[in-house]
């Protein structure tokens, strides 16, 4: 640990109590967690951009039965490509931006443990979404087969199939460099005296996504590496004709998707277990059952992957098993939700902008968590599966959770980053926007769902009108709603009221130590931890 | 419609919402279905439902009474309690109670559901992009069955015709799967080509149709009715267009349907082909089962689709092929251009439309090239006879969904129509000898 700083202290000798280089290349050169951080979050906010102008493609085609906009292939590379890049070049670098910004500031270090790596993690992202982007313009169009590539389906794919592969595995090397350098990062570089149960619970949950993309990433990789020399190369991996198995990739896709949902919501719950306690002026209730409760969730999280796919014609015990794995994670899941919900009782909450998404996430990833356990019903799932239930699902857990969350955190966090308050009469115009026009925009999907319309199709029967029409109407207003978001960062980082160096009133933590904006360079030596820093409350039994 | 009228639409769907009335002509919830399954999934769904519904009032009331009453502007003062293990392990047993008595009929359900032994009748469903083929395998009747023409026609990208005008919208069929009431009914799924999903709501769950596994789901209908359906699983662009219809009828006119469809002598040709598609090597753990009730039904007929599907190994697919070329009848009909180009455009618009559109103009963006002066239609006969049968790329081989007097017609049509003016005629017997 000490060589670590050690080793910092000289790097940064030169320019200590410098800032910046000037211009472009900053950008690209920089090490510095800080810029990385920007990066991720400015590249986050553009995919969210895209991806949402795909969304709206398909909410525009489905606002009434009849096909009037697009031709169906083109919708579902619509449909892929919004998941993709939404997922991976949204949800996850967004939380690896906030990782960036925040975790060195946690935990008193200088920076991240390996700053070059961390510049070569974010700058294959560009890469990646741009070869990703660019299959749209190749004949035969972009992936079509959707996001989870299902083969036969997806070898069907014309000259994109290569290029996906090849996006996703660039995706997978910058995720697991980045996982690598949060883990040895939080491993080595927590100031004395912070030890592992007094981390605040955003690095807890980051260091066990960490692991998670860790473990993961290599899998999708191999999945899509066989679907490339089952393309190109005459492996039948996949192909029964050839004694392989249709089925398999599923299992291995979801081996991977599993994690990798979870990947996109631990942290998210680790945002909202920072901001819940400042908003209620009061210690996070049951920090440690907060920590074993994202392990387990973490650990069931391998173990329940084919509740995915219930319906390929597993064995009984097979589907009894992963049911009732699935139904597990319910415990630990609530647990969390009990948590938050007691951390406000008898506080003395106020409602600004951050806690307002963070109460949101609290109410509407429930409703998600819901419509989870009932899919986890397999009897049930039979009839949900692949149905607008599951897509009001996921994008309940999705959008008011992981999405909600980054918002959280970007609002919460927003003051030390810039030097500024943000406008918080404009924040809570787009919390409200926003938070009405999700619900407006993903519940009717629940209904049309359960009344038998299948997901991933361009053109419905005329029963579900009425609820694709709410939903189309609802996503036009939410993503527009967006632009307020962006109004608001911009004014922030060019002027506004200066915040102080706390922020919020009651903020806990080493990062709100340290001025607003914080400085180029932070804790170069490693800080002490005051008792009245401690987030998790530990200072009590010492 | 306008934004003014959804949200009116909207409106009034609020208005319904909270008088709790969710009937009307919008479906809100699960239908009930007409099999004991389907009312047995329903109960399970709805006993989950409210189970969720009773947490969620008690969470969020609690949540809610904080967020009124423990905030600052009411001068409330923060607590200083944070932790206790006696809540954290109540919390953590008494959801755990629950979803144990969740589990316990879920998992009942479940074992009836996948319980498919002494079905009264089995067909198998091989789905293809973007049609379903079905084989009554004790009955000896096997037809395709395809989204109507009514529905192809609306369905089309600006098509002008307003899909609430046409009777059940994508939800329609030209040949309907017809099964008695009250017999307990097995379906064997498979596909042919990519992964499909058989799914008629009120029968109670989907399952998916693989290429290369035989899948079962069984039912057993209770009502005569008609109950609608479509592939659940994505397949291609044709995805949304693949529907499934299910017509329960009394048995009497159940056995009255058999014989009209010729049942019992099957066209060799079409089970050959199905058994082609059916090269299922490797099934799931329900194959003991499978091959068992198999076994049983092959007796009357479909001994060389029995062979296919159990042997699985690739010399199959050889055979079969050989089979159709012996087996089949000598088709010498000689039609005139008149009847060619009708069939072959009432064929194209079903079969060949989506992708190279109804005036043969492509869609080049996608990679569908047009037929309009295509090197294909215009060039050498021989060679567009062969690649409508084998198929090329993106583009699914047709010999195993149309017979020779289709692809006849179809392969006059394209070289005919379009401005396309080759004066070939394209008969039947040309077909054959390219298979």
């Amino acid at each position: 640990m000490s060589n670590a700083h050690a080793a910092h202290d000289g790097h940064h000798d030169d320019h200590e109590h410098h800032g910046p280089p000037p211009g472009l290349m900053r950008w690209i050169k920089t090490t510095n967690h800080k810029d990385l951080g920007t990066l991720y979050l400015w590249f986050s906010f553009t995919m969210f951009m895209i991806g949402g102008m795909m969304a709206l493609v398909i909410r525009a085609e489905l606002f009434q039965p009849g096909l009037q906009l697009v031709d169906p292939g083109f919708f579902n590379q619509m449909t892929t490509m919004h998941a993709l890049v939404m997922i991976f070049g949204g949800v996850m670098p967004g939380f690896v931006g906030l990782a960036n910004w925040m975790i060195p500031m946690m935990i008193g270090a200088s920076d991240l443990a390996l700053p070059r790596i961390n510049n070569w993690g974010f700058w294959l992202l560009p890469f990646a979404f741009l070869l990703l982007l660019s299959t749209l313009l190749v004949p035969g169009g972009g992936p079509a087969a959707g996001w989870t590539m299902y083969p036969p389906l997806v070898l069907q794919s014309a000259d994109a199939l290569p290029m996906l592969i090849f996006a996703v595995h660039l995706m997978g090397i910058s995720s697991i460099t980045g996982a690598i350098n949060i883990v040895v990062t939080i491993l080595n570089m927590r100031t004395p005296g912070m030890t592992l149960l007094k981390m605040p619970l955003f690095v807890w949950t980051w260091l066990i996504t960490a692991y998670l993309l860790i473990a993961v990433m290599p899998v999708l990789a191999g999945a899509v590496t066989m679907l490339l020399t089952d393309s190109f190369f005459g492996t039948t991996f996949f192909n029964a004709a050839g004694g392989g198995d249709p089925v398999m990739f599923q299992h291995i896709f979801w081996f991977f998707g599993h994690p990798e949902v979870y990947i996109m919501i631990l942290p998210a719950f680790g945002i909202v277990s920072m901001i819940v306690p400042t908003f209620a002026r009061k210690h996070l209730f049951g920090y440690d059952s907060m920590v074993y409760a994202v392990a387990s969730i973490a650990f069931l999280s391998f173990i329940v992957w084919a509740h995915h796919m219930f319906t390929v014609g597993m064995p009984v015990a097979g589907e009894l098993f992963f049911m009732f794995a699935t139904m597990l994670i319910a415990v630990p899941t609530g647990v969390k939700v009990f948590n938050w919900v007691a951390t406000m009782w008898k506080g003395s909450m106020t409602f600004e902008t951050p806690m307002l998404f963070a109460i949101a996430f609290i109410f509407l990833f429930t409703i998600g968590g819901f419509s989870g356990l009932m899919l986890a019903i397999v009897p049930a799932d039979f009839q949900y599966h692949d149905t607008y239930f599951v897509v009001a699902h996921f994008h309940y857990v999705l959008v008011p959770g992981a999405v909600f969350s980054i918002m959280a955190g970007v609002y919460y966090w927003l003051p030390k980053w810039t030097g500024h308050m943000y406008n918080e009469r404009v924040g809570q115009l787009h919390f409200w926007l926003t938070t009405i026009f999700v619900n407006v925009t993903f519940f009717p999907q629940h209904f049309s769902g359960l009344a038998g319309m299948p997901r991933r199709i361009p053109d419905y029967a005329v029963q579900f009108t009425e609820f694709n029409m709410i939903s189309s109407v609802g996503a036009f207003g939410f993503g527009f709603s967006q632009l307020i978001l962006l109004y608001v960062v911009v004014s922030c980082i060019r002027g506004g009221k200066p915040a102080t160096s706390r922020v919020w009133e009651g903020a806990r933590g080493l990062e709100w130590t340290v001025a607003s904006p914080a400085p180029y360079h932070t804790f170069e030596t490693p800080p002490d931890l005051p008792d009245e820093e401690i987030t998790s409350a530990q200072e009590a039994h010492v | 419609m306008s934004l003014i009228n959804s949200l009116r639409v909207f409106f009034a769907l609020a208005a319904t919402g909270l008088a709790g009335t969710a009937q009307a002509a919008l479906h809100f919830n699960m239908p009930v279905g007409v099999t004991e399954i389907s009312r047995e999934v329903y109960h399970l769904h709805m006993l989950i439902f409210w189970i969720c519904v009773v947490i969620g009032i008690v969470v969020f009331g609690v949540m809610i009474w904080s967020l009124v009453y423990h905030r600052k502007s009411r001068g409330h003062k923060a607590a200083q309690f944070h932790e206790s293990t006696t809540v954290e392990i109540a919390w953590t047993v008494v959801p755990f109670v629950i979803l144990i008595g969740m589990a316990i009929p879920a998992a009942g359900t479940l074992i009836k559901m996948e319980d498919t032994s002494d079905s009264d009748i089995t067909i198998k469903a091989t789905g293809y992009q973007w049609l379903w083929e079905y084989e009554y395998l004790e009955d000896g009747v096997q037809f395709y069955s395809r989204m109507d023409n009514a529905s192809n026609e609306a369905r089309q990208l600006n098509s002008g015709i307003n899909p609430a005008d046409v009777e059940n919208y994508l939800r329609d069929v030209d040949n309907r799967v017809i099964v008695p009431v009250d017999k307990k009914v097995r379906l064997l799924l498979t596909s042919n080509d990519v992964i499909h999903a058989w799914w008629v709501p009120e029968l109670g769950g989907k399952k998916d149709a693989i290429p290369g596994y035989i899948n079962e789901i069984w039912f057993r209908v209770d009502e005569v009715g008609v109950y609608r359906g479509q592939c659940a699983e994505l397949c291609g662009r044709g995805h949304a267009y693949m529907p499934i219809v299910v017509e329960a009828v009394p048995q009497a006119k159940y056995d009255a349907w058999v014989k009209e469809q010729g049942g019992g002598e099957k066209d060799a040709e079409q089970v050959a082909d199905a058994g082609d598609a059916a090269q299922a090597g490797d099934e799931t753990a329900t194959d003991a089962t499978s091959d068992d009730a198999v076994d049983s039904s092959s007796d009357q007929e479909g001994d060389s689709e029995e062979a296919s599907a159990e042997d699985g190994d690739s010399d199959s697919k050889d055979a079969s092929n050989e089979d159709s070329e012996s087996s089949e009848a000598a088709d010498t009909k000689e039609l005139n251009k008149a009847d060619l180009m009708a069939k072959g455009k009432e064929v194209y618009n079903t079969n060949c439309a989506a992708c190279h559109q109804a005036d043969g103009s492509g869609l080049e963006a996608a990679g569908f090239p047009a037929m309009k002066g295509s090197k294909v239609a215009t060039g050498p006969v021989d060679e567009h006879i062969k690649q409508t049968l084998n198929g090329q790329n993106a583009m699914p081989p047709f010999k195993g969904t149309l017979n020779d007097e289709q692809l006849a017609a179809v392969i006059t049509y394209e070289r005919n129509a379009f401005g396309n003016e080759t004066g070939d005629l394209v008969q039947p017997a040309q077909v054959k000898q390219l298979r």
